[in-house]
C-alpha cells in the first residue's frame, strides 16, 4: 500500500460522488506547473471507467483533502497516483458488486460507461451515483482490490491536455489574482538576518509590528508598495558577510558533520581525480511569493502556493501558537517554484498581519527584491571523484567526496521553520540541518553513487551545517554536481584509455534500461564541424527515471548550445505529453544553471536582486530540443520531473570540454572561466 | 498628481482617478480588475507585465498612467487571437503559465507585423520575456504554428 494511502486510509478522504455524474478526487499534491493534477485525474478516470471530464479535482486542502506532506522529488505519481489508483479500484469493485446484487447478475456481466452500468450494451438504470451509500466513504482502503492491467488502459498513457492551461492562457488562475473589496495589502520590511534587531522606524503609516517583524499596510497593492518605499527602518546587530568568501570552495573550510557511506576507505592510491563545483543558485520563480490570510472568530484561513498544505498548517500552528484545527490552508496556484522557495514564508507573513487585523482579508506580495533576497537558496557544492583504474582503464575502486550545505530546511521538519518566526519574540533556535536519507534519494548524496560498475565505492560527505545563507531544496538537490562530476570523470578516464566515451560507459553498465537510453541518444546525436559533443547519463536518485542527454555546442566567447537530444525511460507514463514537457523544462533549466546562474553576495547577504544580476537563459539561447520517451511502459511509473537536470548539465560540461580542448570544472561556464581555462590549458580535457 | 484620466482598455473607455505616476500595471490589475498582465520584477526585465499600447508591446510595470492616458491599451484579456490560443493549447506550451500572458501579447504584436516569422525572428521578439519553467521550445513551436 502506498505511504499516502497508509497515512489517509479512509476512502472518503480521496473520493466523493457529486451530482451531474461527476466524481471528486482529492489529492494532497499540488499543481506547480508540472501537470500533476491532470495526470492524477487520468488515473482516477481510468480505474473508474469515467471520462476525464467527469473527474473534478480538489488539490491541496488541509480541511478536505488527504495529507500527503510536500509535493517534491518527482514522487507525486508514485505516492498520490498509486493511492488514487488503489482507492478508485476499491470503490469501483465495491459498487460493481452492489450493483450486481441489486440487478441480480454476476459482477462480470456488468459493463461500465461514464459510470453507468449496462448489461450487454443495455442500460440498467443503475450507476455509481445510484448505488453508492454514505457508509462507503467511511470505509478504509485495504489495498486488496485488483487494479486494471496496463494492457487495458485507454486514458492512462495517452496525452491529455492540461486542465489548468486554458484559464492561464486567458490571463487568470493565480493566487496573485485573488481580490476582494476591502482587502488589506501588506509589504514586509524584512529583518535582514537572524540576529538583526529593529532599532528605529521613520516615515511609516499604518503598520503591524511584532518584535522584529514589520509589515506596512495599504488599501491597494500600490499604496502598500509606496508605503514600503517611504519607510526608513534602522536595524542593529546585523551579522556581516565577507562576500569574497561566500562561494563553493568556502565549504571546504567550514565546520562540517562528516558521514561515510559504502566501502571502507581503502589505502588504494587513486591517481585519477577530478573536482567540480556549483555555486549557490536561486529558485528564481517568475512570480514572487504571495499569500492571503483571514482571521475570523478564532479561525485562521490561509491561501498559499506552497508545496504542502498540511505541513504548512502545522508550521503555522507552531509559529502562531494556535491549534492546527483552528487553521485551514488552501492551495492556490502560483508561479513555478522548483523546490522550497518563499511561498511558505509569505504564508506566515500574511497570517501574522491577519491576526493583528482580525476580520480583514490580508494579501502579502513579495517584491522581486524580496524574492531574490530572502528565498532559501540551492546550496553550493564541491564534489571530488577519484578512482583506481585497472589495466583496461576501467575504474575498480571509486571514491566520491562531497562538501555541501543542507538541502532541506523545510518548515515542518525538525530542520526548518518559517522565516518570520526568527523575527518574533522568542525566536526558535537555528535549525539543525538535515538531508533526506539515501533511501529517499539523499540530498547532497543524490546520485553520488554511480550506476556504473566501478568496483568498490564509497562516499565521504561533509555536511556543512552553517552556510552563510539559508539553503533548502532546489530541483534535483545534489544530483547536478554529482552527475556532472561522475560524467566528466568518465570522459576523462575514457580519453585516458583512448576509448569512445559512450562505448566506455556502456561497458560499465549492466542495467539494460540504462544502456538503452544511452544508445538511443548516441545513435541520434550528430555533430557538425566545429562543434563539441558531450554526453550525460543518470538514473535520477538511482531509482526514478533514466535519462541520457547529448549536447552539441560551439564555444567562442560564450558556450552556445546548438542542439540537445534526450532519451528518457520512466516506465509507465501517465501523460506522455506532460512528461515530455517536464523533460524539456528540466533541460532548459539545467542549461540555464550550467551556463549562467550564480547568486552574488555583498556584506548584507544576497546582492543579485534582479534579473540583470541574476541572468537566466533567454529565448535566443534555446537550441532545438529533441526529447523522447523510451523503454518498457508496462513497468511501474518512475518520477520524471527532475531526471534530465543532471544529465543535461553533464552533457553541456562535456561538450564544452570537447569543443575547447580544456575542461572547465566550476559552474557556471561563464566567459571569464572560458578565457581562464584556455589560458591555463593545463588540464587537458578528455 | 492625483487626477482623472481617460484610458481605453480592450476597446472600452474608462475614466481612472489616480496619481498620474501610478504604473499602468496597477491601474489594470487593481482599478480595472484585469489580472492578465502580471508583476514579475517591476524593472522591464521579465516581460510578465507586457501589454499593447497602440499596438506596440509595452512594459506595464514601468509605464506611467499619465503617459498612457488617451492611448489604446490591449491586455491579454482583450487580445482576440483565437488562432494563437489554439496553437498554444495544441502544443501544450505552458507549465506554470505565469509568463504566458505577457508572451501572448508580444506574439500578437509580432504576428500583426510579421505574418511569417522564422524561428530567429520569433526568438528575438520574445527576448524581453523570461520563462523559468523552460517551456521555450514549445512556445517557439506554437508561435510558428500560429503563423503558418
Ligand atoms: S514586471 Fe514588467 S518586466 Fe517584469
Ligand atoms: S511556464 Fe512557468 S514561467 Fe513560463
Amino acid at each position: 500500500m502506498s505511504q499516502s494511502l497508509a497515512r489517509n486510509p479512509q476512502l472518503g478522504q480521496w473520493i466523493r460522488f457529486l451530482e451531474h455524474d461527476r466524481v471528486r478526487i482529492a489529492t494532497g499534491k499540488v499543481e506547480l506547473g508540472q501537470g500533476i493534477v491532470t495526470a492524477l485525474a487520468q488515473i482516477a478516470a481510468e480505474e473508474l471507467d469515467l471520462d476525464p471530464d467527469q473527474v473534478v479535482m480538489l488539490s491541496g486542502s488541509s480541511d478536505n483533502g488527504p495529507d500527503e506532506l510536500y509535493t517534491t522529488s518527482s514522487l507525486s505519481i508514485m505516492d498520490s497516483g498509486s493511492a488514487i489508483r488503489q482507492v478508485t479500484a476499491e470503490m469501483r469493485a465495491l459498487l460493481v458488486e452492489r450493483a450486481a446484487r441489486r440487478l441480480n447478475c454476476a459482477p462480470d456481466d456488468l459493463g461500465i460507461e461514464r459510470g453507468h452500468f449496462h448489461i450487454a450494451g443495455e442500460s440498467t438504470g443503475q450507476s455509481y451515483w445510484t448505488v453508492t451509500e454514505p457508509g462507503d466513504l467511511e470505509r478504509e482502503a485495504d489495498g486488496t482490490a485488483p487494479v486494471k492491467p496496463h494492457a487495458s488502459y485507454r486514458i492512462v498513457g495517452r496525452p491529455v491536455p492540461r486542465r489548468d492551461l486554458p484559464v492561464k492562457l486567458a490571463g487568470g488562475g493565480f493566487i496573485h489574482d485573488l481580490d476582494e473589496p476591502g482587502m488589506l495589502h501588506a509589504r514586509i520590511l524584512r529583518q535582514p538576518g537572524y540576529s538583526a534587531r529593529l532599532a528605529g522606524i521613520d516615515g511609516i503609516g499604518d503598520h503591524v509590528r511584532i518584535g522584529n517583524f514589520l509589515a506596512v499596510l495599504g488599501d491597494n497593492p500600490h499604496a502598500a508598495e509606496q508605503a514600503a518605499k517611504r519607510a526608513r527602518v534602522r536595524w542593529t546587530g546585523e551579522r556581516e558577510l565577507d562576500p569574497t568568501r561566500v562561494d563553493a570552495y568556502q565549504l571546504l573550510d567550514l565546520p562540517s558533520r562528516d558521514h561515510h557511506i559504502g566501502a571502507d576507505f581503502a589505502d588504494t592510491a587513486h591517481d585519477n581525480e577530478l573536482t567540480v563545483s556549483r555555486p549557490y543558485i536561486a529558485h528564481a520563480s517568475l512570480g514572487p511569493s504571495c499569500a492571503l490570510a483571514q482571521y475570523r472568530d478564532g479561525h485562521l484561513t490561509v491561501w498559499s502556493h506552497g508545496q504542502g498544505m498540511h505541513p504548512l498548517r502545522h508550521s503555522l500552528a507552531r509559529a502562531l501558537d494556535l491549534a492546527p484545527e483552528a487553521i485551514s490552508t488552501i492551495h492556490v496556484d502560483g508561479a513555478g517554484c522548483y523546490g522550497h522557495n518563499g511561498a511558505d514564508d509569505a504564508a506566515l507573513d500574511a497570517a501574522l498581519v491577519a491576526m493583528a487585523r482580525p476580520g480583514r482579508r490580508v494579501r502579502v506580495a513579495w517584491s522581486r527584491e524580496d524574492e531574490f533576497g530572502y528565498e532559501p537558496l540551492g546550496t553550493a557544492m564541491v564534489v571530488r571523484v577519484s578512482a583506481a583504474v585497472d589495466s583496461a582503464g576501467r575504474p575498480v575502486d571509486w571514491t566520491t567526496r562531497i562538501w555541501s550545505g543542507p538541502h532541506v530546511n523545510r518548515p515542518g521538519t525538525t530542520s526548518g521553520h518559517l522565516l518570520a518566526r526568527e523575527a518574533l519574540p522568542d525566536p526558535p533556535p537555528q535549525p539543525v540541518p538535515t538531508d533526506p536519507p539515501l533511501s529517499r534519494g539523499g540530498g547532497a548524496t543524490r546520485n553520488a553513487i554511480p550506476l556504473y560498475n566501478v568496483g568498490a565505492h564509497r562516499i565521504c560527505w561533509h555536511l556543512v551545517a552553517r552556510t552563510p545563507v539559508r539553503t533548502s531544496a532546489l530541483r534535483g538537490l545534489g544530483a547536478v554536481p554529482n552527475v556532472v562530476a561522475i560524467e566528466a570523470f568518465l570522459d576523462k578516464l575514457a580519453a585516458a584509455a583512448s576509448l569512445d566515451p559512450v562505448e566506455y560507459r556502456l561497458a560499465l553498465l549492466e542495467d539494460e534500461r540504462a544502456r538503452r537510453v544511452l544508445r538511443e541518444v548516441r545513435d541520434r546525436a550528430r555533430r557538425e564541424p566545429g562543434q563539441g559533443l558531450g554526453f550525460g547519463f543518470a538514473r535520477y536518485k538511482n531509482m526514478a527515471a533514466y535519462a541520457a542527454v547529448a549536447a552539441t555546442v560551439t564555444v567562442d566567447e560564450a558556450v552556445r548550445v546548438e542542439k540537445i537530444w534526450c532519451a528518457a525511460d520512466a516506465g509507465l507514463v501517465i501523460n506522455p505529453d506532460g512528461a515530455l514537457n517536464q523533460l524539456e523544462g528540466g533541460i532548459v533549466q539545467a542549461m540555464s544553471w550550467t551556463l549562467h546562474e550564480e547568486v552574488r553576495f555583498d556584506a548584507h547577504g544576497v546582492a543579485s536582486l534582479d534579473w540583470d544580476s541574476y541572468p537566466i537563459l533567454r529565448f535566443d539561447e534555446i537550441p532545438e530540443i529533441d526529447a523522447w520517451l523510451t523503454g518498457p511502459r508496462d513497468q511501474p511509473a518512475l518520477g520524471v520531473g527532475e531526471c534530465t537536470v543532471g544529465p543535461t548539465a553533464a552533457a553541456l560540461c562535456n561538450a564544452a570540454a570537447d569543443a575547447l580542448g580544456v575542461r572547465i570544472l566550476d559552474m557556471p561556464l561563464t566567459r571569464d572561466r572560458i578565457v581562464a581555462a584556455l589560458l591555463a590549458g593545463d588540464d587537458p580535457a578528455p | 498628481m492625483a487626477g482623472t484620466w481617460d484610458l481605453e482598455v480592450n476597446g472600452q473607455a474608462h475614466v481612472i482617478q489616480a496619481e498620474g505616476s501610478e504604473p499602468l500595471l496597477h491601474v489594470l490589475r487593481d482599478h480595472l480588475g484585469l489580472k492578465g498582465a502580471r508583476y514579475g520584477c517591476g524593472l522591464e526585465q521579465c516581460g510578465a507585465c507586457m501589454v499593447l499600447v497602440d499596438g506596440d508591446p509595452v512594459h506595464a510595470c514601468t509605464r506611467r498612467l499619465d503617459s498612457t492616458a488617451g492611448h489604446r491599451v490591449t491586455t491579454v484579456e482583450g487580445l482576440d487571437a483565437p488562432g494563437l490560443l489554439a496553437a498554444f493549447l495544441g502544443e501544450q506550451a505552458g507549465q506554470c503559465g505565469y509568463c504566458l500572458s505577457g508572451i501572448l501579447v508580444s506574439v500578437k504584436a509580432l504576428l500583426d507585423r510579421t505574418p511569417n516569422p522564422d524561428r530567429a525572428t520569433i526568438a528575438a521578439a520574445l527576448a524581453p520575456h523570461l520563462c523559468r519553467c523552460g517551456v521555450h521550445a514549445r512556445i517557439l513551436r506554437a508561435v510558428a504554428k500560429a503563423a503558418a
